[in-house]
């Protein structure tokens, strides 16, 4: 990968740099996507083209004759971002070689867990094996909370969503959280990497790093929604920031196959000690609180056991991989 | 005549090499696509067009015709001219971005060789495929030959490119019938065909600042493309639509008239052909390859004093209801040709179509239909002659004996 020049993500830089997604937006209170959206824009390093597959950010931005995209924007269908940045990169390529097109144009295409580890997961695989230059962003809010919080292969395990309700016998999701970065290493892609928008600045870096990226590179953002997972508006960066220190979701990135933690992570990694228990982040959401109870303790238990597991599995990557 | 047609080369090429070639020439900037039984060769000879440096074209093979729609969509609405093909389940597979597609406005051209529908598989032609799609919101065009092929895929980046019609195409072409059957094809010089379809353009619209801008993804006039429009908004784009489909009635037989200068070809007037219609008492309405076969009955039937005509509906969609309803208003007796099931429906979707045509007109003649040559049955001259046999029957007698027919099935 290389760089083309130092950037440095200060909060007075962010301040200044004018928004791309613009306030009016129908978002709830809280919204982690819209969050992340207004801040990744904010990483953009020149002419960019935005496409956005069917879903909460697309629904509650473009409701015509409204917008908040200041920059070109296309959005088809559900399963399509990665077609989309396929069609759209070709077009660029095309049009550059015949003179049509001047400049070079940045791709970003976005998409919840919905239209990146369920309906949308064919298109992007094969956008990425065909090596289109782009930068996915997949904003993951565990399900599907355009239709009213059902359950996604990124819902994680435990969770009540309306299709995996938590009832007399089954106590919500039942199934795991699907490893959706592992599968998009093994794409051998440039850059694939994890970021959540409480640590920011490492957020916003890896956006920029993506994008220079002469090719596709895939960027998962975790980003709580208040409104699905039951939990209080006022707590979605907490929660962004708990889900690092609980190792349920730690921060990291993979350039050219070689991983490493990233420092949030890295700093739990260093002093094991720091890391917090995964009830620690469950409490307070919703979608967890039936597994707080006596007869669901072993589903609490499992999920630590889990958690646990896959952050011992991650460090041993990032060291085998130094 | 009014100008002297070009010098044109003389080619041996099946349907769907001609497809292939007249893309070649079209300076088409995407061509993203899958390939399905029988539009493969249009796949493989563009690959090779592309190995050998002969186009300009990024070409890109998708992993499935889903995202091959999406992507010539995309492409499209970046200001690309785009071109995919496909048959068939591919085709089914599409569905949910074709309408997509026409909805945003974006004149993709898509080459059908038409094939049958699972289930059972089958990969032979009929034209179930593109019949299924006839509410997609895309200008329906099926050609005879693969003369007809080549010039209806040049002619169609100039129609859906109007900026006036601003819709997607799709020119179907009979699966192995046509796509996979060697025809003479005269072919156009490179010179004249750029000059005849030209550089796209693009309609125009005005943004928020009061700026009017090309309609098309530009970081120059940022764009919001492919919004939610709801109760509010949805019904007036969809209404939109609909004027461009009119507009593209128009606009076939202009370009239809535009290219029988250049070439000396025409097809009727680009939305139907009649042949031998004016004193035909009975009359044969078909949609495809069928209608060469067809034309070689009528010939002898003429020949033993029989007054045969047919009717060759070219442009499926947009509908020509006034051509449809003028060139069969002195039959006496027709007969509707559907190579393709519209299960439930009461004949087959021409059959709909023509009859549902003809209820304005003066003239209701008994009109009867003959489903045929499903999942790539064959038929032949003589075969055919049973129908008109038929229809001197119903025409002397006025009473038709069986309304929907089923031509050349083991019952």
């Amino acid at each position: 990968m290389t760089t083309t020049q130092e950037w440095k993500f200060t909060a007075k830089d962010i301040a200044a740099k004018p928004d791309l997604f613009l306030s009016g937006h129908r978002a709830c209170a809280g919204c982690g996507p819209a969050g992340v959206l207004r801040l990744i824009m904010k990483a953009t390093r020149g002419p960019t083209i935005v496409t956005e597959a069917t879903g909460c950010m697309e629904v509650v931005s473009s409701i015509y004759p409204y917008t908040s995209w200041a920059l070109p924007w296309l959005h088809t269908a559900f399963e399509t971002a990665a077609a989309n940045a396929a069609g759209i990169d070709a077009a660029l390529k095309a049009m550059r070689r015949k003179g049509k097109a001047k400049q070079h144009i940045d791709i970003i295409a976005l998409a919840g867990d919905g239209g990146t580890y369920d309906i949308g997961l064919q298109a992007l695989s094969g956008a990425v094996e065909r090596g289109h230059d782009f930068l996915f962003v997949l904003y993951d809010n565990e399900g599907y909370m355009n239709t009213g919080i059902q359950r996604s292969g990124g819902t994680p395990i435990g969770a009540a969503t309306t299709t995996t309700p938590a009832g007399k016998v089954i106590p919500g999701k039942i199934e795991k959280k699907k490893p959706i970065t592992e599968i998009m290493l093994a794409h051998e892609m440039e850059y694939v990497a994890t970021a959540t928008p409480y640590y920011w600045k490492d957020m916003l870096t890896k956006v920029r790093k993506g994008l220079e990226v002469e090719g596709p590179a895939f960027l998962h953002v975790f980003a709580p929604c208040p409104r699905g997972w039951r939990s209080e508006p006022a707590k979605t960066m907490e929660y962004a920031k708990l889900a690092v220190e609980s190792c349920v979701f730690p921060v990291w990135e993979a350039i050219n196959g070689k991983r490493q933690l990233s420092i949030p992570s890295k700093l739990i990694a260093l002093a094991p000690q720091k890391k917090k228990p995964v009830k620690d982040y469950l409490a307070g959401q919703g979608r967890f609180r039936h597994l707080f109870t006596p007869q669901n303790k072993h589903v609490l238990d499992e999920i630590q056991r889990l958690t646990d597991e896959r952050w011992q599995r991650l460090l041993q990557k990032c060291e085998s991989s130094v | 005549m009014a100008k002297q047609p070009v010098k044109q080369e003389i080619m041996a090429l099946n349907g769907d090499e001609a497809v292939a070639y007249a893309v070649k020439q079209s300076d088409v900037d995407v061509v993203a696509a899958y390939p399905i039984t029988p539009q493969t060769i249009i796949v493989e000879k563009f690959s090779e067009y592309v190995a050998d440096g002969e186009v300009n074209t990024e070409f890109v093979c998708t992993e499935s015709e889903h995202s091959a729609i999406t992507a010539c969509l995309a492409a499209s609405a970046t200001g690309a001219r785009t071109f995919t093909a496909s048959a068939s389940a591919g085709l089914a597979l599409m569905h949910e971005i074709l309408t997509v597609t026409s909805g945003s406005r974006a004149p993709v051209v898509m080459a059908i060789a038409n094939r049958a529908l699972s289930s059972p598989l089958n990969i032979h032609g009929d034209q179930s495929d593109s019949m299924a799609e006839r509410d997609s919101g895309w200008i329906h065009i099926y050609v005879e030959n693969a003369q007809e092929a080549y010039d209806s895929i040049l002619q169609a980046f100039r129609i859906a490119e109007d900026v006036n019609v601003s819709l997607p195409i799709m020119v179907g072409l009979d699966g192995f019938t046509l796509s996979h059957t060697l025809e003479r094809v005269d072919t156009l010089p490179d010179e004249t065909v750029t000059q005849f379809i030209g550089e796209r353009k693009f309609p125009t619209v005005v943004t928020h600042e009061g700026k009017t801008v090309p309609f098309k993804l530009d970081p120059e006039n940022p764009m919001t493309m492919g919004p939610i429009a709801l109760q509010n908004y949805y019904f007036e784009f969809k209404r939109q639509q609909e004027e461009g489909m009119k507009n593209a009635l128009k606009k076939i037989q202009e370009v239809n008239a535009e290219y029988a200068e250049i070439s000396g070809r025409s097809y009727g007037n680009g939305l139907v052909e009649p042949y031998k219609l004016n004193d035909a008492e009975i009359a044969v309405v078909c949609v495809g390859s069928t209608s060469g076969t067809l034309k070689v009955v009528i010939d002898e039937l003429r020949q033993e004093g029989i007054k045969a005509g047919l009717l060759r509906l070219r442009t499926f969609r947009p509908l020509p209801v006034e051509e449809i309803r003028s060139a069969l208003k002195n039959a006496k007796a027709i007969a509707v040709m559907d190579k393709s099931m519209s299960f439930g429906g009461f004949g087959g979707a021409v059959y709909h179509e023509v009859r549902h045509a003809l209820y304005d007109g003066q003239n209701h003649p008994p009109i009867v239909d003959y489903i045929y040559g499903l999942g790539g049955r064959d038929s032949n001259p003589k075969a055919f002659r049973t129908i008109f046999e038929d229809l001197l029957r119903i025409a002397r007698s006025g009473r038709i004996e069986k309304q929907i027919n089923y031509f050349g099935l083991r019952e």
